[in-house]
Order: C-alpha cells, then sequence, then structure tokens
C-alpha cells in the first residue's frame, strides 16, 4: 500500500520532470532557427525537414503528447545532427556511465562508512582529526581538480601506471581495458567519499552517544560489535539517504569526470547534443538522467523503511 | 573516617558481594572531583539504595563499579573489589567479560536504553551469544525462562518484537530479564523506574527484589526518589555533591536521619496519610568544580557554623552500621517525621465555582479517549486529575486549556462556555486561564532572556510595557525565588527547577484566575519539587489562584489539592474531596493506585 502511494509519487515526478524538460527544450524560442543559425533562410529545404520533424506547425500540447507518446512506446525520436534513431546513439553511452558510477559506488559504499567507523571511534582525537581535515580539503575541492591531479600523480609526471584518458575503439566497451577505468573511478571516489564520510560519521557520534549503546557496553559487548551491532545499524539510513544523493549527482554531474578522461558516457554526450541544438538527444538524455535520480531515491527510500523497525511496523500496520 | 572500614571489609570480601573502596572519579579536562572518596560495601542479596539529588553523582558512581566513566570523566582514585579482585585494575578484556556476567547493570530510560534495530529476543541473548555461552536452543530456553520471570510473554511473536513495540513497563522488564540472564552477582540499577506510573513501577520493583533474593545478588539500586527506597533498600546511602553523607539500615535512616541533608530531602517528600507543607532545600546543588568548602552541604544548611565551613567533615559512626557525615551531628536533635503535618483541605468548605467540566467527550481523530467527564473547580482550590499514563488526564488539561479542540461537552468559565480552542476564545478568557507543561526544558524558548519570557505575556495582553513591565518581572521572579540578577540570563542557564519557576512566572504575569498544571514537578528532583509546591501554595493563599492539577503522584495530591478525580482509561472512576477519596476509597481502581504508591509514612 505504502510501496504503491510511493511508486505513484514517483511517476508523478518523472512526469513533472517531462513536462520541464519539454518546455525548457522544445518551447523556448524556435528550435530549428537555432540549429540552422544563418542557414535559415536561405536552406529552405533542409528549414522545411527540420520544421516536419519537429512538429512546428502543431500547439506545443499536440507536440508535447506527441513526444510523451514516443517516451512511452520506447521512440526516443531522430536525431537532428545526424538523422540517426536517439535511442541506438544513446544505448551505450548510458550503459557506459552506469558501469562508471556503479563502480564508484562499489568503491565509495564501504571505504566512506569505513572512515566514518575509524573516524567515530577515535572521536575529537587526533586521527579524527586528521580523518575529518582532509575529508574537508577533498570536499572542497573540484572533481576536475582532483582528476588533474591524479593524471599529473598515475599517469603522466610521477608513476607512469594508468592511461591519462580512456581510449576506447569502436565495437569495444571501456571496461575491456580495465586499467582505463581505474583513474575516473578514483576521481568519482575522491569526490563523493568525504560527503557521505562525514554525514555517517555525525550520525554516528550521535548514535554512540545514545543510552543503548552505553547499556551495550556495559553489558560487556566489545567495542568492535558495539560498533558494527549497535551503532552502525542505527547509523546507516542517513548514510543510505546520502549515497543515494550522491549516486544520483553522479548520474548527471559526471560530466567533468567524462570530458576530462573522454571517457564515452552519458555527461560528454550531453554536452555534444546542446552544443548541436539536438533537441531530442537533450531531451532523451536529460529523461534518463531524471529517471536514474527518481529510481535511486526511491531505493533509498525503500532501504531505510526496510531498515528502521518502527517506520516498518507502522506501514505494515 | 576509614577506621571503622578495614575490619567491615575484612568481614565481607570472603563472603562474595561488592566493595568499593575510596573511590574516586574526576573529569578529563580539568583537576575537578565528581565524585570522591566513596565508601560501600554490597552484600550478597542486599538490596542498598544510593539516593541523592541530580548532580550528585550517584550515576557516576553506579557505572564506576562496571569500570565505567562516562565521556569526559575518568575513575582516578580507588577500589572496587569483587571477590578479592579489584575490577579497576584489571586490563580491559578482563573487566568487560567481568560486566555482564557478574556485574549486570540495568539502565535508567527504558525507551531509549534497548536498541531499537534489534529484535528483543536477539537483544536478550546477545551476550551468551558472543560469549559462546550454551548452544543455541539452550540460550532461547534461558531467554524464555528469563522473561517469564519477569512475567513478560515468551512466545516468538514476544521475542520477534523491537522495543517499540512494547509498553515501558514491559521495555524495563526486558532489560532487567536482560540483566539477570548471565546470572551475575551483582547489579547496578540506575532509576530504572523514572517515568512508569506506579502500577509498573511496583511491578517492576517487586520483580526485583524478588530476583535478588531468590538469586542471591547484591543490588545497587541508584534513584532520586527516597520513597522508592524506602520500599525495597535493605540499606541507604545518601549523596550530595559527590560524597555520601550519611550511610545506614533502612529503618535507621526514615527513623532517625541525622544528617541535614536528609532530613531536607525527607521534608520535601509528600505524605500518602497526611497533607502536608512540603519544603524545598534552598539554593541549588552545586556542579563539580562549585562545590563550597568544607562540608558541601553548608551554603543551603540550616544549622551551618563556621566549623562546618573549614574542612570537610569525616563519616562519623553514630551507631552500628549507621555513618553520617556531620560534625554537628549531636548538637541538631531529633528528627520527627510527621513535622510539617498539615491539616488536610477541609472537605466542607462553602465552594465558589469557578471553572466547570461537563460532559466532556474527548477524541483524537476517530479514537474516543475521554469519555464523559464532569468535574469542577472552585475559586482558590486546588483540582487534582489523577491516573495512570494513557488514563486521559493530560488530554483532559489541554482541552480545558483550549491547547486540543477536538472535543464536545460544556467547559464553563465563571458560567460562560468557552470556544473549543484557545485561537476562538477571547483575549480575556485566555489571559485568565494561564497552562503550565510539564517539561521546562522544551517550554521556555532557550534563545530568550527571562525577562522577555515573562514580559511576554504582559505585552501581549496589554498589561504593562517598558519599564513598568520591567519592574512586574522582577517581582515576579521574587515571588518565584528567583534572583533579579537572572533577569537577562538565557533559559539554557538555569536549572530543571529554576525553569519551571520561569514558567510559573510567565503564567503569573498573565494574572491569571485559574492555572493547569500539567505535571509540573514530575521532571523535577523531589527536593525542587517542595519548593515548587510550596511555592503553588503560597500563590493560592495570597491571590486566590484556582488551579487544575494533573498528577500520578497520589502522596503530592494529598499536600496539595483539596479535591481529586481518579481517572481510569479515559473516565472518572472515583472523584470527591482528597480526604474522603484518600482515606476511604470506594473504588478498587483507586485502592489498587493508593497501595502501589511508594510510601514513606
Amino acid at each position: 500500500m505504502w510501496l504503491l502511494r510511493r511508486l505513484g509519487l514517483a511517476v508523478l515526478t518523472l512526469w513533472l520532470v517531462s513536462v520541464l524538460v519539454f518546455l525548457a527544450t522544445a518551447a523556448l524560442g524556435d528550435p530549428v532557427r537555432a540549429i540552422l543559425g544563418r542557414d535559415y533562410d536561405t536552406n529552405v529545404g533542409r528549414r522545411e525537414q527540420l520544421e516536419a520533424q519537429l512538429g512546428v506547425g502543431d500547439s506545443i500540447v499536440t507536440r508535447y503528447f506527441d513526444w510523451l507518446g514516443g517516451l512511452l512506446t520506447g521512440d526516443l525520436g531522430t536525431s537532428l545532427a545526424n538523422q540517426q534513431p536517439v535511442w541506438g546513439q544513446i544505448s551505450d553511452t548510458v550503459v557506459n556511465t552506469l558501469v562508471l558510477v556503479l563502480l564508484a559506488a562499489l568503491v565509495m559504499i564501504p571505504l566512506a562508512f569505513g572512515i566514518a567507523m575509524i573516524s567515530a571511534h577515535f572521536r575529537r582525537r587526533r586521527p579524527d582529526t586528521v580523518i575529518q581535515t582532509i575529508l574537508l580539503a577533498l570536499a572542497g575541492v573540484p572533481e576536475f581538480v582532483t582528476g588533474i591531479l591524479l593524471v599529473a600523480l598515475f599517469s603522466t609526471s610521477v608513476f607512469n601506471i594508468f592511461p591519462a584518458v580512456t581510449l576506447v575503439s569502436p565495437g569495444t566497451r571501456p571496461w575491456d581495458s580495465p586499467e582505463g577505468m581505474v583513474l575516473p573511478v578514483a576521481t568519482l571516489v575522491v569526490a563523493v567519499t568525504p560527503y557521505v564520510s562525514r554525514i555517517v560519521r555525525a550520525t554516528l557520534l550521535e548514535v554512540l552517544d545514545s543510552d543503548y549503546v552505553e547499556l551495550a557496553r556495559l553489558k560487556g559487548i566489545p567495542e568492535p560489535v558495539v560498533m558494527r551491532k549497535h551503532a552502525l545499524l542505527n547509523a546507516i539510513v542517513p548514510g543510505i539517504q546520502v549515497v543515494a544523493l550522491q549516486l544520483a549527482w553522479l548520474a548527471g554531474g559526471v560530466v567533468l569526470v567524462e570530458t576530462l578522461f573522454s571517457y564515452p558516457g552519458v555527461g560528454r554526450q550531453l554536452v555534444d547534443s546542446v552544443r548541436n541544438h539536438d533537441v531530442p538527444m537533450v531531451q532523451a538524455l536529460s529523461m534518463i538522467i531524471a529517471g536514474v535520480y527518481i529510481v535511486v531515491n526511491l531505493v533509498a527510500d525503500v532501504l531505510s523503511i526496510l531498515l528502521t523497525p518502527r517506520a516498518r511496523t507502522a506501514i505494515s500496520s | 573516617m576509614t577506621a571503622t572500614r578495614p575490619d567491615a571489609k575484612q568481614q565481607e570480601t570472603p563472603r562474595g558481594g561488592l566493595v568499593v573502596e575510596d573511590l574516586g572519579v574526576m573529569l578529563t579536562g580539568r583537576p575537578v572531583d565528581v565524585v570522591d572518596d566513596i565508601d560501600l560495601v554490597l552484600h550478597p542479596g542486599e538490596v542498598v539504595g544510593l539516593v541523592g539529588e541530580s548532580g550528585s553523582g550517584k550515576t557516576t558512581v553506579g557505572t564506576s563499579l562496571l569500570g565505567y566513566a562516562r565521556a569526559g570523566a575518568l575513575i582516578s582514585a580507588g577500589k572496587v573489589l569483587l571477590e578479592g579482585r579489584d575490577v579497576l585494575k584489571m586490563p580491559w578484556k578482563e573487566v568487560r567479560q567481568i560486566r555482564g556476567e557478574e556485574i549486570a547493570y540495568v539502565p535508567q530510560d527504558p525507551a531509549s536504553a534497548l536498541n531499537p534495530s534489534i529484535r528483543i529476543g536477539k537483544q536478550l541473548v546477545e551476550l551468551q551469544e558472543l560469549r559462546g555461552v550454551g548452544t543455541a536452543e539452550s540460550r532461547l530456553q534461558a531467554a524464555r525462562e528469563g522473561l517469564a520471570e519477569v512475567g513478560l510473554p515468551n512466545d516468538d511473536e514476544f521475542l520477534r518484537r523491537y522495543a517499540h513495540q512494547l509498553s515501558g513497563g514491559q521495555v524495563q522488564r526486558v532489560a532487567l530479564a536482560m540483566a539477570f540472564l548471565p546470572k551475575p552477582k551483582v547489579l547496578v540499577l540506575d532509576e530504572p523506574t523514572t517515568g512508569l506510573d506506579v502500577t509498573t513501577q511496583k511491578m517492576v520493583l517487586d520483580t526485583m527484589a524478588a530476583l535478588c533474593r531468590s538469586h542471591g545478588v547484591s543490588a545497587l539500586y541508584v534513584t532520586h526518589d527516597l520513597a522508592v527506597v524506602a520500599n525495597i533498600a535493605d540499606r541507604v546511602a545518601v549523596m550530595y555533591a559527590g560524597q555520601v553523607v550519611e550511610l545506614g539500615p533502612k529503618d535507621t535512616i526514615f527513623a532517625n536521619p541525622s544528617h541535614p541533608y536528609t532530613r531536607a530531602l525527607l521534608d520535601s517528600i509528600p505524605h500518602l496519610s497526611h497533607a502536608r507543607a512540603l519544603r524545598g532545600i534552598p539554593g541549588r546543588t552545586p556542579a563539580p568544580g562549585a562545590r563550597p568548602e568544607g562540608c558541601r552541604f553548608n551554603d543551603r544548611c540550616a544549622y551551618a557554623q563556621d566549623k562546618c565551613r573549614q574542612q570537610v567533615p569525616p563519616l562519623l559512626t553514630v551507631a552500628p552500621d549507621h555513618e553520617v557525615r556531620c560534625v554537628r551531628v549531636d548538637e541538631i536533635g531529633a528528627w520527627d517525621i510527621n513535622l510539617g503535618t498539615v491539616p488536610d483541605a477541609d472537605p466542607d468548605k462553602a465552594r465558589d465555582v469557578i471553572l466547570s467540566v461537563e460532559g466532556l467527550d474527548v477524541f483524537y481523530g476517530r479514537k474516543h479517549i475521554v469519555h464523559d467527564v464532569t468535574f469542577d473547580v472552585a475559586k482558590g482550590e486546588v483540582v487534582a486529575l489523577v491516573g495512570e499514563s494513557g488514563s486521559g488526564k493530560t488530554t483532559i488539561s489541554r482541552s480545558v486549556g483550549g491547547l486540543h479542540k477536538e472535543w464536545t461537552g460544556t467547559i464553563a468559565f465563571e458560567g460562560r462556555s468557552l470556544a473549543t480552542s484557545a485561537r476562538k476564545r477571547s483575549a480575556e478568557d485566555r489571559r485568565r486561564v494561564q497552562y503550565i507543561f510539564q517539561n521546562p526544558y522544551l517550554s521556555l524558548n532557550p534563545r530568550l532572556t527571562i525577562e522577555q519570557i515573562i514580559k511576554r505575556p504582559m505585552e501581549l495582553f496589554g498589561l504593562a510595557k517598558g519599564k513598568d513591565a520591567t519592574d512586574r518581572v522582577v517581582e515576579l521572579m521574587e515571588q518565584v525565588a528567583l534572583g533579579s540578577g537572572m533577569l537577562h540570563y538565557q533559559a539554557s542557564r538555569l536549572s530543571g527547577g529554576e525553569r519551571q519557576r520561569v514558567a510559573i512566572a510567565r503564567a503569573l504575569a498573565a494574572e491569571p484566575d485559574v492555572m493547569i498544571c500539567d505535571e509540573i514537578t514530575s521532571a523535577l528532583d523531589v527536593s525542587v519539587q517542595g519548593s515548587i509546591v510550596s511555592l503553588l501554595e503560597g500563590l493560592r493563599q495570597q491571590r486566590g489562584i484556582s488551579m487544575l492539577f494533573v498528577t500520578h503522584n497520589l502522596a503530592l495530591v494529598r499536600s496539595i489539592a483539596a479535591r481529586v478525580q481518579i481517572l481510569q482509561a479515559g473516565r472518572v472512576v472515583e472523584s470527591g474531596s482528597v480526604v474522603e477519596v484518600m482515606d476511604d476509597p470506594r473504588e478498587e481502581y483507586t485502592r489498587k493506585l493508593l497501595s502501589n504508591s511508594p510510601r514513606i509514612d
């Protein structure tokens, strides 16, 4: 029952996003004029072709529902730049980006929670202070700077271990040459870990001060078990929420990192499409990013509920 | 002062139990004692009550017995001898081994002491599982037996529950069962019944006493409530400002309290059998680092002389097993429990009704909480609403105050019906009926100064402003015994008792005719409760203010109220004058409440 309502809300959000995306891309100004620029008046054939493809003559509402209907039936339209179906062009990059983000998440989650636990264990003593200072510094550095530093460190100036760019020959996938994935993943991990870690540490500290943790200690439970079973279990929910926010941000915000490493992902494609005024591509990519955002947050909410007995019983009753 | 101690120790140590010698706990940052010079013996099977107000260091002593100090403090001196072995000198691993298995701890707040995300059954057996005691089945079996011992269901469904699916009393009994499961030799209980109503409290206390007796467990019962101690302890240690000031068998302590502080505490406790003029202890418990030279009680003591200010008095043995830390113990005379007894409120006094409630039904959404409640309050009269948690007493008071609006029936003030919510009432009606909340830590805005807080109602109702208002604030603060030096303090700097006085002054600032007092003393120490009650009694007599007094403490009702409504599950089961209801209860429920109430008289 609760899940149904939550799913309904997710669909509603997605729909609102579709309206916004459509308004922002198709309804503002004349896309044909924007695409053709100076050719608008001279190249009449091209203009008419574009106008037909975009349905400029129709009302906004009709165009929106045409587009929405296409979305729902899996027809994302045709790219304006090269007249290929949009889906064929973006399916690979979407998968590439998802793999990149997923790998980053797999490294980042245990790392962030581990750092948070160590930090909370040494609360306000030297190791904690050092960790927190480093994390804050990392959080303050933009990810392209981290990326450049990593490149300088591991592939150009100091060591020469990993390639500085991801070279993908046609027909292969980025992970066919795993060493090329290392630096992009590392950059993302360094960009996201500080936030997650700091939030989890703060929650852990609060939980460690609670009566039930004190009781667990006074009951004679060893400290590592207190930390793992009694404290972490209750600190994990805010952690999940931050992880979700960060992952969702990664899905759309990897642009800089992908550009930096020439990684063939969604971000780079989005930038190119915007530059080419390739409206259907921009719409499709925006919707996919929004979809990832919503799905990740939905999963996080469900997980949070499942991990909070009080909320779980409140829903089931 | 340790002259009598060594032989006592030699006698006790071989027989088991626990011996605390010269224990001291300090703050980590500054060289300041939290507690010092603590000597205690727990005989096997004996319950020792450790009594003190907030800030006395009683909880610190309690956790020290397990070799544990909260963050910011460390155990700096002394020994805790368990069968001759010093817990404080043991390596970490051994201390951990002893915790739970030999010395167990029952925590204060039942609701927050169990882990919210681990099932009851799993928490019960957690320690045994980690230590590898028995098999999974034998551990489960032991957990079931433990739950049965504390009178809880022990089926799978119950074991699968989480803490939030239990009532307060059930959680506390689970904590008790958990402490007893490893069959410890010593039990430390830290105010385990605070926040429970009398029926549940009685049940938990009886369970604890029975378990201690049947398993030969020694227990240290830490509490601020002397009345509870009188019902369960064999011996009592009274703590003040980090030291034990009096120690002796229970009967001696209650029949012949010899330290001025013990006497002051006893004077502030209400009795079930008589009304008393309750008295608080002037001043407040000094914090570690701010304690006076000499006898630490000298600045609040009625008997203090110059010699009390010179050096810390030793614990003197005044009778076998009875030790007192007071140099004037022979000079201050005898104590009488009936001191302060006053006549009960006259049940036949003519009444001039100012507030009447008729056929009140209160709802929360679709839930019908309060059923057909009728009572009235006369001018200058205190009417008590008494009941266990969930009986609807606060719901009624909130409806009367206009804070809850889903009700039907009539609430009339001076014969005029009041609107359901305070918003719809006239400013005059709102001014004349004032509400004081239970928790003074939540009811005052921590960012405002005391002056701003008390001035607000005057400005709101146009009673005074500017300089006039400030003068009135100072006057009110004097009336509630707060120095005008606190005028510009923020509420966060005040103690609980001081905050509640500010809340009372704020209510008084509106010059009300009726004050609704919602459990206003239940979050406070007994001595503070005593002074608040005497303050209210003074206000009633001087200003003729009527009060609706919500409480679960029947003894308090006897001392403060003239009439009482006993509530059960949202209905009035018995009502009448306090004398009649309490001396001659007609209803079974009232009798049960009375017999479950802890008493010292």
